[in-house]
């Protein structure tokens, strides 16, 4: 037989991790965040188990602040994939009508690190899976791929396990959980190859089309529904945008771009200058903005 | 990456080829300050794979930070924990991504501190090749010895020896001439055999990917090209004999029973003869299914789910094997052993065993020599460190199937796991089954355990009775028995001092004598129990771990954990054989309670409080407590 190709070596490696979790933990449940990372993670958890669908949940935690088009691919996933979806959004953010306009970093705080603590708390999960890649941000490339959090979901980049071969060590005490970042490995092209490859359906944002957008404190911002709150002057300007990642459309930066292909949509990656989370507005803070987060939580 | 745009014009062809590179994963090790992270960043950069503004982050944390003048000091780019920023080292295995046209690269950046070897053989662990820097200014040192050692230890068979910072020592031919030859003479005296040296400069890009005009005497290729062409001999696992640990049986209806696992050996098609390890039952494989429909085979590498043509048995921790070429069986076994934690590894004391997918429960013997990883000079050694690497022998509390190391990286390296904080305590290449295992078998009895409880009318027991030195445990153990007597019932008392007289008299008060201490009197009790009696120990036995040992080899409901509790003040106050006092004064080291731990019972069958409750009292309630245990186990199970 031929040798395997490194896209083959590292869908082996993903799937093989999924299963490991599946076999020895109690609870587990898959964060899916509706970007092209959460669906390559999806399309690798179905293939790991088919022809039986995934055993275990998928969970949104959501900030209502997501594009619409992410929320019906969401939908559209979980009718796919057969698996059941629990949607989560932190009742006291709900409470307090938190948004990224009124509560900056707030914002990223309450929905989406507490948000998600309270669900997987709720839930009693023990494992959950993230999209996370090692080469999306400096701290990333240190953590393990089974990551452990103490009963109050933090994290100590000092006393990691040390990962051997293909083993990892599953066991933790009660109420401890675990993050597992099946595709850490994976590059940015390689995520792209794959959904190439595979056909994997992914939300048109990453595709150029003509949006409404402004610009806004060196970011290309979408306003993607009418909770926008435009400053005086500010008219929204039909562009040919796309996305390289989706988060929250208030803090999303759009790309100027004509690639409506996904073999377009590769081909500007490879001549792009800037890195992926360069259109994210929470890692440009301070330059360990990321670590800080992961120690309080954040996924 | 930025690459020209002239190269992705036609970028359906341009994806075909590069869905068909292949994959190297290398490490690279060094001391401190060789320059590691420099040369990393340095193939990052010139493979272009540091977008702009890393770049510009880059240059304003250069200025802050940086050690390198004006120059980009791409250190700073590796180093990914604020911490390790700010102090200028490497705390951690880092994983770094970049692509050629030829190849896609894994590379771990492991550091070079000396209390760091686990990370380093963490990173060794899965490469196929490493790249031992070594600054031209300092020559080989200890350390270079050191990793390379681990790096040929862990399986690596591909060595590169670049000889950094020839910028600094004015390309001199001569320096580079020295260090090479004096590291060619470590080599072979050490087993480790061939290797590639290359000069290179990380800072200044010298004989990275372009050859350099400051080295002209070299004539060997770049850093680079070596790393797109060297052959990785990927296909040595296809090769061998099919092996696949079973992780997952997929069952979504009564028709159809797949089992899952990444092969680690051979390749495999529909209609091959396989067996299942261990039961030795023997079937064909009847699919490999995919979502994307069946293959026709499937190799090492692949994560696979097989459908057998017999319905076998067959779970998670089986292994899948070729039917005609196994591998084999054993539950004792000599092996390396890397020490990764504080605790120091305590011989006698079980762990978890975790190899490929099967979990065994395994006690590690004292080790029979450490190896001085600078000198490879085997020491003697009674435990094990952090850092420390050993050989030493251990067995299981079932039979593993498992390959040697050096035949197989996924059935012959395993990892012990500490059963009480579940952290991974340590790495182990198995080296080989020892034969006593393969030849000594249970002898089955006629006469067993459940014959000689009959004959004496009661149900075997052992009251493990657990405290403080003067607590009162042989006080109330030996009223017990004198009441169970009384009673017409067959028991024995094992008593601390006793036992140290005797049986245990070549053993200390260190933690690793109390595990041993603790073992063997475990397995005493448990020959007691299996003659049908009711036996009651007495010793200090303060660790939590041992206690669980001992719980775990009596059956189910037999054990029944009696923990006197006394305050460290009163027992001291009581302090009947003037022990305290000595302990106090220094006269007796590794003293329960005063320099040495005890850990309670979180969740003792029986507790007696010895302040309030009278050693008669206390008896009384013990005897009680066996006696309906002992009724109730009639009720449900009776004869």
């Amino acid at each position: 037989m031929a040798a395997l190709t490194h896209l083959e070596r590292l869908e082996a490696e993903s799937i093989h991790i999924v299963r490991e979790v599946v076999a020895e933990s109690e609870k587990p449940v898959m964060l899916y965040s509706v970007g092209k990372d959460s669906s390559v993670m999806l399309h690798l958890a179905r293939k790991a188990f088919y022809p039986s669908a995934p055993p275990f949940p998928l969970l949104h935690v959501d900030t209502t602040w997501k594009f619409r088009a992410m929320y019906d691919m969401r939908d559209r996933m979980a009718r796919d994939s057969g698996m059941q979806m629990i949607v989560y959004r932190n009742p006291e953010a709900v409470r307090r009508g938190i948004n990224p306009f009124d509560h900056g970093s707030l914002h990223t705080d309450m929905w989406k690190t507490e948000g998600l603590k309270q669900a997987l708390t709720q839930f009693g999960f023990d494992a959950a899976f993230g999209g996370a890649r090692r080469d999306e941000e400096k701290s990333r490339a240190k953590e393990r791929i089974f990551s452990f959090r103490s009963a109050n979901h933090r994290w100590d980049p000092k006393s990691q396990r040390p990962e051997l071969w293909h083993l990892y060590n599953v066991r933790k005490a009660k109420g401890e959980s675990i993050r597992v970042f099946p595709i850490s490995n994976w590059t940015e092209l390689d995520v792209w190859q794959y959904i190439y490859l595979e056909n994997i359906p992914v939300v048109p944002l990453y595709f150029a089309a003509r949006r409404p957008t402004v610009e806004r404190d060196g970011l290309l911002l979408m306003v993607d529904d009418e909770r926008f709150p435009l400053r005086p002057g500010e008219v929204p300007v039909e562009r040919s945008v796309r996305f390289r990642t989706l988060g929250c459309y208030p803090l999303t930066g759009a790309i100027e771009s004509t690639a409506a292909t996904l073999p377009d949509v590769i081909r500007e990656m490879l001549l792009a200058t800037s890195s992926e989370r360069q259109g994210r507005a929470i890692d440009h803070d301070q330059s360990a903005s990321m670590e800080q987060r992961k120690q309080q939580g954040y996924f | 990456m930025a690459i020209a745009a002239a190269e992705v014009s036609n970028i359906g062809e341009y994806l075909r080829q590069h869905q068909h590179k292949s994959l190297l994963r290398f490490i690279t090790c060094g001391s401190v300050d060789d320059g590691k992270s420099t040369l990393i960043g340095r193939l990052l950069y010139d493979s272009r794979q540091i977008f702009e503004d890393q770049l510009a982050a880059l240059e304003a944390d250069s200025r802050r930070f940086g050690t390198q003048g004006d120059h980009f000091d791409f250190a700073l780019l590796m180093d990914g924990l604020a911490a390790e920023r700010e102090q200028g080292i490497t705390i951690d295995v880092a994983y770094r991504f970049f692509a050629t046209d030829r190849r896609k690269f894994i590379v771990a950046d492991t550091p070079g501190h000396e209390q760091y070897t686990r990370n380093m053989v963490t990173g060794a662990s899965t490469a196929d090749l490493a790249v031992i820097l070594i600054d031209a200014r300092k020559g080989v040192l200890t350390q270079t010895c050191r990793h390379s050692y681990l790096a040929h230890l862990l399986g690596i068979r591909n060595l590169v020896l670049a000889v950094n910072k020839m910028d600094l020592v004015g390309y001199d031919r001569s320096i580079y001439d020295a260090i090479v030859a004096e590291y060619r003479a470590f080599a072979s005296s050490s087993g480790i055999g061939a290797f590639v040296p290359i000069p290179v400069s990380g800072l200044a890009g010298d004989n990275i990917t372009t050859r350099s005009s400051a080295t002209p005497w070299y004539s060997g290729p770049t850093l680079m090209a070596h790393l797109e062409t060297v052959q990785i001999d990927i296909d040595a696992a296809q090769r061998r004999p099919f092996r696949m640990p079973v992780q997952w049986v997929n069952r979504p209806n009564a028709d159809f029973r797949g089992f899952c696992g990444l092969i680690c050996n051979g390749i495999i098609r529909p209609g091959d003869p396989v067996r299942v390890l261990p039961s030795g039952r023997i079937s064909t494989v009847a699919r490999i299914v995919t979502q994307g429909g069946d293959l026709d085979a499937a190799a090492a590498g692949q994560s696979v789910t097989i459908t057998l043509a017999d319905d076998v048995d067959c779970s998670r921790g089986d292994v899948l094997s070729i039917a005609n070429d196994p591998p084999e069986m054993a539950d004792q076994f000599e092996a390396a052993i890397i020490w990764m934690a504080d605790e120091e590894l305590l011989p006698g004391r079980p762990y978890w065993l975790k190899l490929g997918t099967q979990t065994a429960s395994a006690t590690i013997y004292a080790p029979k020599y450490q190896i001085n990883v600078n000198t490879l000079e085997h020491l003697a050694a009674k435990t094990l460190g952090l850092n420390a690497i050993g050989v030493a022998n251990l067995s299981t509390d079932k039979p593993l199937v498992f390959e040697p190391y050096d035949k197989s990286r996924d059935l012959g390296g395993f990892i012990l796991i500490d059963k009480i904080s579940n952290s991974t305590v340590a790495a182990g290449l198995l080296h080989f089954a020892l034969r006593r295992s393969q030849n000594v078998h249970w002898q089955a009895l006629d006469i067993d355990r459940d014959a000689h409880a009959r004959l004496k009318h009661q149900q075997p027991r052992l009251l493990w009775f657990t405290g403080l030195s003067g607590a009162g445990k042989s006080a109330i153990a030996n009223l017990v028995q004198k009441k169970l007597y009384a009673l017409g019932m067959h028991s024995f008392l094992l008593d601390g001092d006793n036992i140290r007289h005797g049986l245990n008299k070549d053993l200390g008060f260190t933690d690793a004598d109390r595990v041993e201490n603790i073992r063997r009197i475990g397995e005493v009790a448990r020959l007691m129990t299996d003659a049908g009696l009711i036996v009651l120990t007495a010793f200090i036995s303060p660790f939590r771990a041992e206690r669980r040992m001992v719980r775990d080899m009596t059956p189910p409901g037999e054990f029944i954990e009696i923990y006197v509790e006394t305050p460290l003040e009163i027992a001291e106050q009581r302090d009947v054989k003037g022990l305290y006092k000595k302990a106090r004064a220094g006269e007796l080291k590794h003293f329960t309670g005063i320099d040495s731990p005890y850990e309670a019972p979180e969740q003792p069958e029986i507790r007696v409080n010895t302040v309030g409750t009278t050693a008669e009292q206390a008896a009384d309630a013990i005897v009680a407590y066996v006696l309906a245990d002992a009724q109730l186990k009639d009720r449900i199970d009776p004869g």
